[in-house]
């Protein structure tokens, strides 16, 4: 008997002993060299115990990582999941659903890389290169936003004006009967109106009037004084104008002529504040800064979500197919309406695939790497960093510290291991069953 | 005359590069030598010679090699080692073959090869052909605790201020002198509508290559040795100056094209010299001219010019660059007369009217420079009172050459943030005596 048990023992043995060898040489050995590794130095030379370890708890950028990849467990397998859920049941009862499953499942075919670097040419900030702000843009100016005339333009410096948040105006209030003049500059000649003529200093106030002229002070090719009206520098048509009195109210308002002169008439004894409202200088909205600190895990997030939204319709639309449809019917039939047969039938019958999706996707969320390391620029790199990035950073992305490295790589691994746990029971369940 | 002779030499080497190319066809980059020029003073002997050069300018090369040929005798193979010149050294020097010559451009590589005696230190010959033709920064860059050992071929030049010429002629903004006019001409050309100058922070290098500069100009070469081998502190006041300088300029958003932190650097220079230009000036080393002409717009030598890094407070003529360095490792006659060769102008001026190669050495004739632009850097270059090596290149890669982390992330946060002096002294310290350490 007991020959015949150690044989069969050695024939299970050679026939198990192929994947056996590659699971320990592929599995166990990398993840047994990586827990001692975790205890070395940065050369691997010297045993330091602990260290690596208090050191990723201590240091500020694992921080942000650790913090980013809750933020990340919390927010993506979620929306995943109910992204994938809406579409796989709302497409079941439309036509061309086929289509419609296509184009969301689409992204799953474009590598992670090539994602992240459409996604961050799609937030770039100028609105002249990333599309989501051209599209804010211009949607806001159909809505008549930034349609100022000289957008940009600044007092010239040590000229006697201020700009107080947009509005320029002259530092000290005049009587009526004197000057105010405005030398602008920070606008290019190319953009001033062709109906600008030369500059000319404005005819003398009368004695209810404040006269001066608006111009460009710079001249192509850099001759002139600054701060005078010479030749080659062009007056600024159409800038609207008002002196304010003390009290803040408007006592008079003028736009300049095509040689930027300007007469306010009609005004008191009092000292008024020669003023030029922001609407002419206004550059109008400008977009968010997406890929700043603030907003790029937001960012990234959106683009696994474009990604990864699709498999988990896939997933729970095969799913859907395979639950049994009589059940619904009865509910139907029993007056149920279609809230009650999905919250009450649909999803109850599709938990077992909701829950393999949902775990399925923490475990791809605690690894992420890909588009954290592709979307971001280098200034919000560090707000954006993940545990798998700061792995990878500090062991071969300049640092050579592979002991910080193989730390953070168990500790990945020990974050990784109870959604496996769950989903290996889960296998296990449904084979009893 | 010079002409004349030069064309004489030309053609031959020329003929033995091509045969060599021809030859290595199939055997990725190594060149067979060329049998027929065997009779010099060391016919019959092969040396071998190894760098990290490829492409165009491998064939360039093999004609300096191929001249060494024609003047000795000697055969040379070359090969190129790419990226990985520290492994495969490495492997050779084990196994017991080296190559005769090899070009570095990692002065620390040097350094580590020197003190481990894989090195040969230059024959007296060679010193006095580096004393007659380099400049006192050279030499020390090419000596390990005091031996020298290595003889600089090929030099880069960042130092390099690049401007949209039609930008400033339109503003009437001139090359500055010294860098508070550098700040004048800036605001100038924002006066005329476009930003005095874009930065593309996207990564760091560019920034710690802006503060390099400065600091070389504000404390100094002694200085700037002692910080890039952290014999000072980086809360020396020395840094406050030179960032406070920088600061001039960083803190100033009328100067500054705005987004810099977004923008990489590529997409800067294409902000000056791109068909629709936004700035007017962009920083970085001499080899912006190949962005230049990979954008297309603007030309080299016709409207994208360049001036040298501003003086602060009249400081010397300095360049911070980076460059290859030749060294032997074999102690042999040969050898001996190519390293000779090589601190010789003869070997640069084969070289130089191709294009590709700045030369440090101060007798190659600028004139054979293939256009004004390289010939200004090369004047550049060897005109500096003081050359320093690329700081961030010579220090621990953990605290100089990662992304996201130390002196780069650093000066990103710095442009962000410009009043904020001593906060960043003491997060470059903390980070350097980190690695320093490590």
């Amino acid at each position: 008997m007991g020959a015949s048990r150690r044989r069969m023992f050695l024939i299970a043995l050679g026939f198990l002993a192929p994947a056996l060898v590659l699971l320990a040489g592929l599995v166990l050995y990398p993840i047994l060299y990586t827990v001692v590794r975790s205890f070395f130095s940065a050369e691997g030379g010297a045993f330091v115990g602990w260290d690596n370890y208090v050191t990723m708890f201590t240091n500020d950028s694992t921080f942000t990582a650790i913090r980013n990849n809750v933020i990340w467990v919390l927010v993506a397998p979620v929306a995943c999941t109910v992204l994938g859920l809406l579409f796989a049941v709302l497409l079941e009862k439309i036509k061309w659903s086929t289509a419609f499953k296509l184009i969301i499942f689409m992204p799953m075919a474009i590598s992670m890389l090539a994602a992240g670097v459409i996604f961050r040419g799609m937030f770039q900030e100028s609105p002249n290169l990333g599309v989501v702000n051209a599209a804010a843009v211009a949607v806001n100016s159909a809505f008549g936003g930034g349609d100022a005339a000289y957008p940009g333009a600044t007092p010239r410096g040590d000229s006697g004006l201020i700009d107080d948040s947009g509005i320029l105006a002259g530092e000290t209030a005049v009587t009526a009967g004197s000057e105010q003049n405005f030398p602008l500059v920070g606008l290019r000649a190319d953009d001033v109106p062709t109906s600008a003529a030369q500059a000319e200093d404005a005819a003398s106030a009368g004695a209810d009037q404040i006269t001066g002229t608006v111009w460009l002070d710079v001249v192509v090719g850099g001759d002139g004084t600054v701060g005078q009206i010479d030749d080659g520098k062009s007056g600024l048509p159409g800038i609207k104008i008002d002196a304010v009195a003390a009290d803040g109210t408007i006592a008079s308002t003028t736009k300049t002529d095509a040689a930027g002169r300007y007469v306010l008439d009609d005004l008191g004894k009092e000292a008024y504040r020669i003023a030029l409202p922001a609407s002419n200088f206004d550059e109008g909205y400008q977009g968010v800064s997406w890929l700043s600190s603030g907003l790029i895990t937001a960012v990234i997030i959106l683009s696994y979500i474009w990604i990864w939204a699709g498999f988990a319709m896939v997933m729970i639309a095969s799913g859907l197919s395979a639950i049994d449809r009589s059940l619904q019917e009865a509910a139907r039939m029993d007056g149920a309406n279609e809230w009650k047969v999905f919250s009450r039938i649909t999803a109850p019958l599709l938990s077992p695939v909701l829950i393999v999706v949902f775990v399925t996707l923490i475990i791809n969320v605690l690894k992420i790497f890909d588009l954290v390391y592709v979307i971001p620029p280098g200034s919000s790199k560090p707000a954006a960093n993940v545990i798998a990035v700061e792995m990878w950073t500090v062991s071969f992305g300049g640092g050579s510290n592979q002991g910080l490295g193989s730390a953070l790589a168990i500790l990945l691994l020990i974050l990784v291991l109870p959604s496996m746990i769950i989903n290996v029971r889960k296998f296990r369940e449904e084979r009893k069953s | 005359m010079r002409f004349m002779r030069h064309q004489r030499l030309i053609v031959p080497v020329a003929i033995a590069a091509a045969a060599g190319l021809a030859l290595a066809g199939c055997t990725s980059g190594e060149s067979t030598p060329d049998d027929s020029s065997g009779n010099g003073e060391f016919a019959g002997t092969t040396l071998e010679v190894s760098a990290a050069w490829s492409g165009a300018e491998q064939t360039n090369f093999e004609a300096v090699l191929a001249a060494f040929t024609a003047e000795s005798g000697a055969a040379v193979n070359y090969s190129s080692f790419g990226d990985n010149a520290a492994t495969t050294l490495g492997t050779q020097i084990e196994g017991g073959s080296p190559p005769n010559v090899a070009m570095l451009a990692q002065p620390a590589l040097m350094n580590q090869l020197a003190a481990n005696g894989n090195l040969q230190p230059l024959s007296a010959e060679v010193i006095a052909a580096v004393a007659e033709n380099y400049s006192q920064s050279w030499v020390d860059l090419g000596s390990s605790d005091g031996t020298q050992y290595g003889v600089w071929f090929k030099a880069s030049n960042k130092s390099t201020m690049w401007y949209n010429a039609d930008l400033y002629d339109q503003a009437g903004a001139a090359v500055p002198e010294g860098w508070d006019d550098f700040l004048a001409q800036l605001q100038i050309v924002a006066d005329s509508g476009y930003a005095g100058i874009s930065i593309g922070a996207d990564v760091g290098w560019p920034l710690t290559d802006w503060f390099e500069n400065v600091y070389l100009r504000t404390a100094g070469g002694d200085l700037y040795d002692q910080l890039t081998n952290h014999e000072i502190p980086w809360t020396d006041p020395s840094v406050t100056e030179a960032l406070d300088v920088l600061a001039t300029l960083w803190g100033d958003d009328a100067l500054v094209e705005a987004g810099a932190a977004q923008r990489t650097f590529p997409e800067s220079v294409t902000e000056v010299f791109g068909a629709d230009p936004k700035a007017a000036t962009v920083y970085e080393g001499d080899f912006v001219a190949g962005n230049i002409a990979d954008d297309g717009t603007s030309t080299v030598g016709e409207n994208a010019l360049f001036y040298d890094f501003p003086a602060v407070n009249d400081s010397a003529p300095s360049v911070v660059g980076g460059g290859d360095v030749a060294v032997s490792f074999t102690d042999d006659a040969a050898t001996d007369a190519l390293m000779q060769f090589l601190a010789s102008p003869a070997a640069a001026e084969v070289w130089v009217p191709e294009g590709g190669l700045t030369s440090p050495n101060n007798n190659v004739d600028t004139a054979l420079y293939p256009d004004d632009t390289s010939r200004q850097i090369a004047e550049a270059l060897t005109g500096a009172e003081t050359f320093r090596f690329d700081m961030s290149d010579l220090t621990p890669s953990a605290f100089g050459g990662t992304a996201g982390q130390g002196f780069w992330q650093i000066m990103i946060e710095f442009l962000q943030n410009p009043s904020d002096v001593m906060g960043t002294q003491q997060k470059l310290e903390d980070a350097a005596a980190a690695a320093y350490a490590g």
